[in-house]
């Protein structure tokens, strides 16, 4: 069962000095010591910074999807947005190493192009790049949240929509035409900053980086939970009409929601490609977005940390299971979709609760027959299937 | 019957019929045997003659002075006996011994013109080793060649006659056109007649008389052949004559204007048939959507079940009952709803119902369905099969020249046709619809008066899914059957769902349409290799935008509460 947001206000700021601690402790302490004493290879460290920067990614879609009821499924458009630029900047500043040894990626010199196009150039600057990585995402969702939320579309309508628009997406990426590296995507990063991507200490540093990036993340998104905004996010989750009664502007504050998801998003993107190296269409397309629903309903909607704890654990399970039977992968995926929503409809954070809940109903009231999952009963009102209004 | 039977029976026939019924047969025998004499004399006798004509050309050959003489007449004979030696000729398997000329055949036998082999007493092949071969002039292979391709123009094989006919006509020689002529008056099927017209029309456009080209751009003009285009816009290149200059530019516009016309057929047609599968998947969604407020994600999945059962009863004919292989679709329509149907009331009763009122999580459970069927079917049935589509449906009706409506499509056009009637006769005149449409209004209402929803869900659930199936077995007539073969319509029917609103059919019939035809009218206009990929773009784009107009689609259900505008 959630906190009553009274509780959530009144708990937050210690709860979330608490946890901000401990990740800390583990991410920022633990980890690099246990990687300086050798107990954890250069490989894994890499490894475990790419699940930390989707778990930003996933931040970003509880904060949308969990917390404010909308359901995105085209948050990979985000975070590939951010991937593209930030790749962008390390293909540039690579630039002269290619095969061809031109000044432009080898990939325009397959395309016929001799100078680079606009919308790249600014990229050439890092600082540039960091901050369109995420102001372009923000931009391209606070679009999409304008056309979409301002005339109502939301709910299932908002769901197929976004799913339309990052199948549109994918298939634009994959096309030549765009000079960004066709379904071949921008690869073969070398140097960021001028230090050497494939060095240790460049790995080590983007790992710290990474982990910080993440608790910053985490702790602003528990403070955009805890305020008034966050107040205003859960009560368009349970009941919108009431506050539209009420005079809120719903509208913004849903594309500002919106734009903060895409931010993360982005942000993880640019973290992600400089790790992995590699960014291409197949990232920003629909199963991608789904999967990152799939992380948070694992983890818990309604809780952060199980959002990046979804994260990390799925993406380690996937890495685990693609390499050992990489066709199960997807069933096993579409499994753990219909058991999550069925079974957890608050996660593995949320099951040791339930799971209590449930003793506890089992003990006392015997008689009260199905037990309904606290999500069930925590909105009762909101009962979409009465009319067709609900879609 | 019986009596008119013994009416002609000869016990009742009177005598004197019988007689004169005799002499009659008598008379007839007499002119048939007298005017049967008569022209098989006069056969004979020519065929005579021209053995010994043949015969004497052929001596003409054995000389190079004659030999052209000769080739001439062998020519101007036309007849197919000349082929085995003419080929002889070209081949260098002409021989004369004694003043007679032989042929070395294949089996290693010489033989006369006459085809009797040259034997010693005792019967076995006799080689002489004075045979004298007969050379071929070198001016006179090209004769030869012709010679044998005017044969050819007659020869029984129908591809004989195909191939040469379009060898001849990329001669350029305007010599050809009489023998083409010829062969055109002659020639019976209908393939090869129109092949020689074209042959022969190149040809004249190529001669050098500026009458005949006019003549033939004319004729092309009229025609209206797609393929006559490249070729009078190549002549306008080199042509120098005004009048004819003038022609190509009325037959060039003339030709165009047809095809534009044609195209434009050709591109409504494609969008029709878009627009009718988007129809029947998108009926099923939208009434679920419409009842349940869910969208079924597995939709695509259903689609490509429907498309396997059609595919495995293939299979089990092909093994099981051979000679009735192409009643497989008979039998697989029909199945396919009931199977698609089963599955989708296994899916309702056994998962959605117990996410009642939380349509986002039915639509990541139907996802997650989804993605289980669709991996399921790769490692069960592999990548990629194909079903292939029974006889009657190959083929098309070619509408106009150069455009072919193929059958398959046909079908699946009047198939959505069906399927909108009935789904409309199910819901707006049947007892379900009634509960259907109740339930739509207002569930606690309608459960008030006694219908079961649940009932009406999961029946309502069920006839959506089968109609992904229906869609599915009719989609494997046209296409491959792969485990994604969903995909391709699945983000269309939704934007159909979106567009058209969920208030009443005709919503998602005039959607349907908009959608599919926008798609195969927007690809030609954007062009190039990716008009498919900027056109699904486009139609996202203008979806987005038209619900800036119509948030609700086009066909909004009447509501009056506050959650209505939520959705």
């Amino acid at each position: 069962m959630q906190p009553t947001q009274s509780q959530n206000m009144k708990n937050s700021a210690k709860g979330t000095w608490i946890t901000a601690g401990l990740l800390v402790l583990i991410l920022l302490i633990g980890l690099p010591l246990g990687h300086h004493y050798g107990w954890i290879t250069n490989y894994s460290l890499n490894l475990f910074s790419k699940y930390l920067a989707l778990a930003i990614l996933a931040l970003g879609m509880d904060l949308i999807w969990g917390y404010t009821g909308i359901l995105s499924l085209g948050q990979a458009i985000f975070f590939g947005l951010g991937a593209y630029v930030m790749g962008m900047n390390l293909m540039l500043e690579s630039s002269g190493q290619g095969v061809y040894g031109e000044a432009i990626p080898d990939f325009m010199v397959w395309n016929r192009l001799t100078e680079l196009p606009l919308y790249w150039l600014p990229f050439k600057s890092f600082p540039i790049a960091v901050i369109g990585s995420i102001a372009v995402p923000a931009l391209a969702a606070a679009a999409i949240g304008f056309l979409t939320f301002r005339r109502r579309v939301g709910g299932t309508y908002f769901a197929i929509l976004t799913q339309a628009i990052a199948f549109a997406t994918w298939l634009m990426f994959n096309r030549n035409e765009m000079n960004l590296g066709g379904t071949n995507g921008l690869t073969d990063f070398k140097l960021i900053l001028g230090y050497a991507l494939s060095e240790p200490n460049t790995q080590w540093a983007l790992y710290m980086l990474t982990a910080f990036l993440l608790i910053a993340c985490y702790v602003g998104c528990r403070w955009l939970t805890g305020s008034k905004i966050g107040l205003i996010m859960t009560a368009i989750r349970d009941q919108e009409p009431r506050l539209r009664f009420l005079g809120y502007p719903i509208a913004q504050y849903k594309i500002f929601i919106f734009s903060v998801a895409g931010a993360l998003s982005g942000l993880a993107g640019a973290l992600y490609v400089t790790q992995v190296g590699i960014i291409t269409p197949s990232q920003i397309g629909v199963l991608p977005s789904l999967e990152i629903v799939v992380w948070v309903a694992f983890g818990g909607r309604n809780s952060l940390i199980g959002a990046m704890i979804g994260a990390v654990g799925i993406n380690a399970a996937r890495s685990v299971l693609t390499a050992q039977f990489p066709e199960w992968w997807p069933i096993i995926l579409g499994g753990l979709f219909v058991i999550v929503v069925l079974l957890l409809p608050n996660g593995i954070v949320g099951l040791p609760r339930q799971l209590w809940h449930g003793l506890r109903h089992l003990r006392g009231r015997s008689s009260a027959g199905r037990q309904p999952g606290p999500q069930a009963r925590q909105r009762p009102v909101e009962r979409p299937s009465v009319n067709p209004s609900t879609r | 019957m019986a009596r008119a039977r013994t009416t002609w029976s000869t016990a009742n026939v009177p005598i004197y019929l019988k007689r004169s019924k005799g002499e009659a047969v008598l008379k007839l025998t007499c002119i048939a045997v007298v005017l049967g004499g008569l022209v098989g004399s006069t056969l004979l006798h020519t065929t005579q003659a021209r053995a010994n004509t043949l015969k004497t050309y052929a001596q003409g050959l054995l000389q190079p002075d004659t030999q052209r003489a000769a080739l001439e007449g062998l020519r101007d004979l036309g007849e197919p006996t000349v082929q085995p030696l003419l080929d002889a000729l070209k081949e260098g398997a002409l021989y004369s011994w004694k003043g007679v000329v032989y042929r070395f055949t294949d089996t290693g036998t010489f033989v006369d013109l006459d085809g009797v082999p040259l034997l010693d007493s005792a019967g076995e092949a006799l080689l002489p080793d004075d045979m004298e071969p007969v050379p071929l002039a070198e001016d006179n292979i090209a004769l030869v060649r012709r010679i044998l391709d005017g044969l050819n123009l007659f020869a029984a094989d129908v591809a004989t006659r195909k191939a040469t006919v379009r060898r001849l006509g990329n001669l350029r020689d305007a010599a050809v056109i009489p023998m083409l002529e010829k062969a055109l008056a002659q020639e019976t099927h209908t393939d090869v007649q129109a092949v020689l017209r074209v042959a022969m029309d190149k040809l004249r456009l190529a001669s050098p008389d500026p009458n005949v080209r006019l003549e033939t751009i004319r004729a092309f003009g009229a025609s209206r052949a797609e393929s006559a285009l490249s070729r009078i816009k190549g002549l306008r290149k080199t042509e120098t004559d005004p009048t004819v200059l003038t022609a190509i530019d009325e037959a060039v516009k003339s030709i165009e204007d047809y095809l534009r016309l044609r195209n434009a057929v050709g591109y409504v047609f494609n969008g029709v048939s878009l627009a009718s599968v988007l129809l029947i998947m998108s009926l099923g969604l939208a009434i679920t959507f419409g009842l349940m407020g869910i969208i079924n994600m597995a939709h695509g999945e259903m689609l490509m079940l429907g498309s396997y059962t059609a595919y495995v009863l293939q299979e089990l004919f092909a093994t099981t009952l051979p000679q009735y292989l192409d009643y497989y679709f008979v039998v697989a329509l029909p199945l396919s709803v009931v199977v698609v149907g089963f599955v989708g009331v296994l899916m309702e009763r056994g998962i959605l119902r117990f996410l009642y009122g939380r349509p986002l999580e039915s639509l990541l459970v139907t996802w997650g369905i989804g993605m289980m069927l669709q991996q399921g079917a790769r490692l069960f049935f592999g990548d990629q099969t194909s079903v292939s589509p029974p006889t009657w449906f190959r083929g098309g009706w070619e509408i106009m020249p150069g455009l072919i409506f193929p059958y398959g499509r046909m079908f699946i056009i009047l198939l959505s046709l069906l399927s909108l009637a009935v789904v409309y006769l199910l819901l707006y005149r049947s007892t379900v619809g009634l509960k259907i449409r109740s339930v739509m209004q207002n569930r606690d209402m309608a459960a008030c008066m006694g219908i079961s929803s649940r009932t009406v869900d999961t029946l309502t659930f069920a006839m959506g899914t089968a109609m992904a199936g229906l869609a599915g077995c009719a989609l494997s007539l046209i296409g491959t059957v792969d485990p994604e073969v969903g995909k391709t319509y699945i983000v269309d029917s939704f934007m159909v769902v979106v567009l058209g609103g969920v208030g009443k059919l005709v919503g998602t019939v005039i959607a349907a349409l908009g959608v599919g035809m926008s798609n195969k009218i927007l690809e030609p206009l954007i062009s190039g290799t990716a008009a498919a990929v900027y056109a699904k773009v486009a139609i996202l784009v203008l979806v987005i935008f038209f619900l800036q107009l119509k948030p609700t689609g086009l066909f909004p259900a009447k509501e009056r509460t506050a959650a209505g505008a939520v959705r």
